[in-house]
């Protein structure tokens, strides 16, 4: 840091990047924020006017805009919520869905962005019904936030909603054979599906370098310069290491 | 990435030289940047591919690395986490508000108290509560506390994984200052479980501010020694600088936060931007880098330590009298005394312990500015006393997610560098 500055012709390497408006009065702590109402992110007119019905209805809840919108459009709702000027929703803060307990309301996905230049912050939902007929699909935004690609997974892994566009949708943080479904859905029961007995046969019988051998070694390019030998006894599902 | 820059830095153990000062040694890389001719050239081009971890003591915790090497260089990382997965998100769907504080110690267990405030603020905000004033200072206090803990092991362990063992025994003996203070208010030292919905377990007991502000004079005698043993130390800056390097766009684009974001030159720190417990009073500094690599790592952090310790000062000196708790039916318990003899606390009593809190439909995200980066509980109430949704914002998790990025190109003992500059507490990764 600044210590070298002098030493180093080459440093530093990048100008500090400030969050805030230049002149715009320092933020403070909240407080008395009403539980409903207060006034809502000046985005929400902007998305309006930009993209019209895509845009549903918008609530203000203990401070924060939560604003619906059409899953179809949301890749280029994103993406413009990114780029425009006016809007700069640079950084990703979470992805994650909802299921409530009443069984006929939808599950919804939500983004948390957060414009670092103008020091917002907007939670966008989408709603998918439970109707068994829409898909639990949406868009994934991977290709805007890179930040996304593991969120995106979690979410995938706990709810099953499937993110379009992913490079590479794979459970995180349960393994991949992982048969019991998806833990954090309602109907998903706090102990898990499958009896302790069952649990602990499958724990057993679980390879866990089957990752390692199968999926990974095919992602990796290394796996084609592997020994005829080794190939096969690895596409047969052999332990590595034994 | 190659390094092209001279840096000038003194070996701590060289001596001095004929002008009394220690004799600096020139650490050129120049030169370094275009590997020598292969004395193998028929093994060229063939990859090796390895594993690192799960159990692994540079991998600090139940991290797996799958590297593809080309030589010693990386040319590709799978990180694979989730060993320590255990569905906290799921359990505090069945729990009161109060009862699930005990599982946010668990998660960043070097950070639990923060936690513990964390999840004090964002229900608080989700059941419309204003906190008391001495309630605000002493959650900055043990917010900045567990910020010392959090960095103090930190620095330990990134010493240990590039070799320097002698910073790690005076970072744990510190640690252990503060846990005697934390185990003095709150019982415990690792799993504290400080605050409650509406206030803190406990106010802070007779002596305990005396406590603290003899851990704020002799603290700083520490980092001096530590800085003088890391900072200009030809090994340390060989090992760090120019490692792991995330451009600012690159840094906010994988979602980065906390030191790693503002070591690579982002001035955003949740405690300035989006303020809470009246950080904006407070008179400290944010540090920021600009070279985004594993050494403005260290140097963010080292200074988030002093200007910690700027804000515990600040704190003992505004700490106010009065109730830690807020005078509120609905959340706190009556006192005992109270409970036993008039019909109306009884009451209370009994629904607040069987029934728990309700907060109003609605949903809340506080942000704090955790150890680690950014960190939020996102709550989604239906009025019930249960959460319908309990999501933590994990800082190191996605922090992590960035390491393919990172050890690109990389040797594979650099690997263990940056993987160590992240700060990675897999508790919070795997919840």
């Amino acid at each position: 840091m600044s210590q070298f500055a002098s030493q180093d012709p080459g440093a530093p390497a990048f100008a500090v990047v400030h969050t805030g408006q230049p002149g715009a009065p320092a933020p403070k702590s909240p407080r008395n924020l009403p539980h409903r109402g207060g006034e809502a992110n000046p985005s929400v007119e902007a998305l309006r006017t930009r993209f019209g019905v895509a845009i549903g209805r918008h609530e203000v809840v203990w401070g924060d805009t939560t604003v619906y919108v059409a899953r179809e459009r949301l890749a280029e709702i994103a993406q413009w919520l990114h780029d425009d000027p006016t809007q700069r929703y640079d950084y990703l803060v979470d992805v994650t869905a909802v299921e409530y307990r009443d069984e006929v309301r939808p599950l919804e996905v939500v983004w948390h962005l957060r414009s670092l230049s103008y020091r917002r912050f907007l939670r966008l939902k989408t709603e998918l019904p439970k109707n068994g007929v829409t898909p639990l699909e949406v868009p994934s935004v991977w290709g805007i936030w890179k930040g996304a690609d593991w969120l995106e997974r979690e979410c995938f892994d706990m709810f099953g909603i499937r993110f379009a566009g992913h490079p590479d949708l794979r459970r995180i943080l349960l393994w991949e054979d992982y048969k019991e479904g998806f833990p954090l859905r309602k109907d998903f029961p706090l102990r898990g599906r499958f009896s302790r007995a069952e649990q602990l046969t499958n724990a057993l019988a679980a390879d866990p370098e089957a990752r390692y051998s199968m999926e990974e070694l095919s992602v990796a390019d290394a796996f084609a310069s592997l020994p005829e030998d080794m190939r096969k006894r690895l596409g047969g599902g052999e332990r590595v290491g034994e | 990435m190659a390094v092209t820059k001279t840096i000038e830095v003194a070996l701590s153990t060289t001596g001095l030289g004929p002008d009394g000062r220690p004799i600096r040694i020139p650490l050129g890389a120049e030169g370094l940047t275009s590997a020598p001719p292969s004395l193998e050239p028929e093994l060229e081009g063939e990859h090796m591919l390895i594993n690192i971890g799960p159990q692994h003591p540079a991998t600090h915790g139940v991290l797996r690395l799958v590297l593809e090497l080309d030589g010693e260089t990386v040319v590709r990382c799978i990180p694979h986490v989730g060993y320590l997965h255990c569905g906290f998100e799921k359990i505090g769907e069945y729990r009161q508000y109060n009862q699930i504080i005990p599982w946010t110690d668990r998660e960043d267990y070097l950070n639990s108290m923060g936690n513990n405030v964390a999840f004090a603020l964002g229900a608080e905000r989700l059941f419309g509560i204003e906190i008391t004033e001495r309630c605000t200072v002493l959650r900055v206090m043990a917010m900045e506390l567990s910020r010392i803990i959090s960095h103090l092991v930190w620095l330990g362990t990134t010493c240990i994984d590039i070799g320097a063992f002698t910073p790690f025994l005076w970072c744990f003996q510190e640690r252990e200052n503060v846990y005697k203070l934390l185990e003095g208010w709150t019982g415990a030292r690792l799993t504290t479980s400080g605050s409650r919905v509406g206030g803190m377990i406990a106010d802070v007991p007779a002596g305990w501010t005396d406590g603290l502000r003899a851990f704020l004079r002799q603290f700083p005698k520490t980092l001096d020694e530590v800085d003088r043993m890391l900072t200009r130390n030809a090994i340390w800056v060989g090992r760090t600088v120019g490692i792991g390097v995330m451009t600012p766009e690159e840094a906010i684009n994988y979602g980065l936060s906390g030191p790693m974001l503002r070591a690579s030159g982002v001035a955003y720190d949740v405690r300035k931007d989006v303020p809470y417990l009246d950080y904006e009073t407070y008179d400290f500094d944010v540090p920021v880098g600009t070279n985004g690599d594993v050494y403005d790592r260290f140097l963010v952090r080292f200074e988030e330590l002093r200007q910690s310790v700027r804000i515990l000062e600040q704190a003992l000196a505004r700490l106010p009298e009065g109730p830690v708790n807020v005078d509120d039916p609905r959340v706190i318990l009556p006192p005992k005394h109270k409970a036993t003899s008039e019909m109306e606390s009884m009451i209370h009593h009994f629904k607040l312990v069987m029934e728990g809190p309700r907060p109003p439909i609605g949903e809340a995200y506080v942000p704090v500015e955790s150890p680690k980066g950014e960190k939020g509980y996102y709550f989604v109430s239906d009025g019930t006393a249960k959460p319908v949704r309990w999501r933590i914002r994990p800082p190191s998790y996605v922090n992590l997610s960035a390491i393919p990025r990172m050890v690109e190109g990389h040797l594979l003992s650099d690997v263990i560098a940056i993987n160590a500059s992240i700060d990675i507490v897999m508790g919070e990764i795997d919840r």
